[in-house]
């Protein structure tokens, strides 16, 4: 993915390379510390998915139990129903959610006003930068049962709408969240992919007398592939991770029948039910398939001729 | 001036584009407002209207005084603050440096490059997070808020490629004066990213900012609560602050402290980011793509 900075061979001894760069890993060691403590110990820390973990043993002198924390997640409905709405909910994430970003670049890309467009863009991206909490927050003080649209729609003389505690309608909610979220976030990648397309293909289409369709089907939409196809490769990779804190802030509204995802059951299961080994099996069995779809998606990708991406060696 | 092929488009087109985006930009702006506008609202505008007010009649600060005048909330918001500043200051160190020495050939530079990328694959999970937190004894210690949020390899992945395109010749001709790694990260490769830096310093305090969930995992004490569990606690779940959680004697009018407590959380946020904005787009496009 990174460009390779190979480093130069300059067949100089490791004591003369370090003579030479001691200052440049000085500078690692905080950033590398940093590494140790808080992603690869936690990473060697999923061991307890594999023991019958006892906070006050630790992980130390707890039993090793092999995969039966594994077993008993296969057996546990309440797991299947949280990976089963986690699918469901990824789905229409993605059928929902991703064509949106790329149709409102179309939309910005196409305005003459680079005023209207600046506008739209100041305030599309403002969301991006609100927490979670805030955007629910805003969802419920907007189409919460005492929030104002169904204020109007009492005063109005209708009745109110349950936008936000109707389990059927989670997965719509939650996608409206996301799209009101990030949308015009996701925007910026695909109006930078348009920015670089050769004008001149353009020009060349117009002369030719391909009209205004015919020149987004034929010019446009493909410039935009590759950037569209490393998108989904990374969704695809993070399928599983459909949004936890959205989940967990509105669980108690809509119950866990509709909002329990991997991550809430993880987090329920371990932190709060203190069934520890139980939730790092989740964990676990979600990060190693979450990385394995990456990787998939992203082999699949280059068999299609598309860079991904991790270039392959060579490639 | 307009190219040839971007001819004038058919009204119909216009009215179809102007409808989907000013509906978007309204979707997104009318809650905002509606929400400063009740946070201003006096209690007699709220009664009024019925809970919601579109523009306060006679605006008052009374919520926000309430709000800064101490007590659980006022902690909070000294809470995040503390947690914003010195986290972002922290991550942004860790990060600079640790992408500065990758950028460059160095001895011991693609081990650790690969350390930081492998980050990007897979999470470690939250119980094994907990523990580890746990086991450091940082369990209702704000360090639990800013440590682990430390380094993004997101983030990183924007410096580094920007310092790569640093030009070599300038820190060679540096080195051979006589300047160290350390003086011409300082004064020539910082100075030439300030734009990068500012915006990835953005996309840590957002993240400092809007620390949730880890505030919900690490804190059980109440009085170090940050502004967003505050937000979940009083305002999502509707549970009601005691006039001695306040501070104040009598309290306002609890919608326009609520709204209060969503300003409060958001306009930070919509402070600072126009001034960055137009760096966005750099930024996003070295981190996703290229990265």
């Amino acid at each position: 993915m990174l460009k390779s900075t190979k480093p130069v061979k300059t067949g100089l001894p490791l004591a003369a390379k370090w003579r030479r760069d001691w200052q440049m890993v000085l500078l690692m060691i905080p950033g590398v510390v940093f590494l140790l403590v808080f992603f690869y110990l936690p990473v060697l820390g999923n061991v307890v998915a594999f023991q019958d973990f006892q906070p006050y043993l630790g992980i130390m002198h707890s039993e090793w139990n092999g995969l039966q924390n594994f077993v008993n997640l296969y057996d546990n409905p309440d797991f299947w129903d949280a990976l089963r709405n986690t699918l469901l909910l990824a789905a229409v994430q993605l059928l929902l959610f991703f064509p949106v970003p790329i149709g409102l670049a179309l939309i910005v890309d196409s305005l003459v006003s680079n005023r209207l467009r600046r506008w739209f863009q100041t305030i599309a991206y403002l969301p991006h930068f609100l927490s979670w909490v805030l955007v629910v927050t805003l969802f419920q003080q907007s189409l919460g049962g005492a929030g104002f649209v169904n204020n109007l729609l009492r005063h109005a003389g209708l009745d109110p709408i349950p936008f936000m505690t109707n389990p059927d309608t989670f997965p719509l909610l939650v996608v409206a969240q996301l799209v009101w979220k990030d949308a015009g976030w996701a925007m910026i990648i695909f109006l930078a992919a348009l920015t670089t397309v050769d004008v001149s293909l353009y020009e060349a289409a117009a002369a030719d007398g391909a009209g205004r369709w015919r020149r987004l089907w034929h010019i446009t939409l493909p410039s935009l592939r590759t950037v569209i196809v490393l998108l989904l490769i990374l969704r695809i990779g993070d399928i599983l991770s459909v949004g936890f804190e959205q989940f967990i802030l509105q669980r108690d509204s809509v119950g866990p029948g509709a909002a329990e995802v991997l991550d809430t059951f993880t987090y329920y299961a371990g932190v709060v039910g203190g069934d520890w080994s139980s939730g790092a099996a989740a964990g676990l069995a979600k990060g190693v398939v979450g990385a394995l779809l990456l990787w998939g998606a992203n082999s699949l990708a280059h068999r299609l001729g598309e860079p991904g991406i991790f270039q392959r060696r060579g490639a | 001036m307009r190219p040839v092929w971007k001819e004038n488009p058919a009204p119909a087109y216009q009215a179809i584009k102007a409808l989907v985006l000013g509906g978007f930009a309204l979707v997104i702006v009318i809650p905002i407002l509606v929400v400063i506008s009740t946070s201003l609202a006096s209690d007699k505008d709220i009664i009024d209207a019925g809970g919601y007010v579109l523009w306060p009649s006679h605006p008052t600060f009374k919520a926000y005084q309430t709000l800064f005048s101490g007590g659980l909330m006022g902690r909070a918001i000294l809470v995040s603050v503390f947690v914003t500043l010195v986290g972002t200051a922290i991550a942004l160190a860790v990060t600079i440096a640790l992408a500065y020495a990758t950028s460059r050939p160095v001895l011991f530079g693609r081990p650790v490059l690969l350390m930081v990328l492998f980050t990007l694959l897979f999470a470690p999970g939250i119980i094994p997070m907990f523990l580890v937190v746990k086991q450091l004894g940082l369990l209702d210690s704000l360090w639990s808020l800013i440590l682990p949020g430390a380094l993004g390899a997101f983030n990183f992945v924007v410096l580094r490629t920007f310092f790569m395109n640093v030009p070599g010749e300038l820190l060679e001709s540096a080195r051979i004066d006589g300047a160290s790694d350390f003086m011409i990260l300082r004064k020539i490769v910082m100075p030439l990213s300030k734009a990068v830096i500012a915006v990835v310093g953005l996309f840590y305090a957002v993240g400092f900012w809007n620390a949730f969930f880890n505030a919900l995992l690490y804190l059980n004490d109440t009085s170090k609560w940050p502004v967003q569990v505050i937000l979940r606690t009083y305002v999502l779940q509707g549970k009601s602050l005691s006039a001695d959680q306040l501070g104040v004697h009598p309290p306002p009018q609890p919608q326009s402290l609520q709204m209060a407590v969503v300003v409060v959380a958001l306009v930070p946020i919509a402070m600072v980011y126009p001034f960055l904005q137009r760096h966005f787009t750099k930024g996003v496009i070295t981190g996703a793509v290229k990265g």
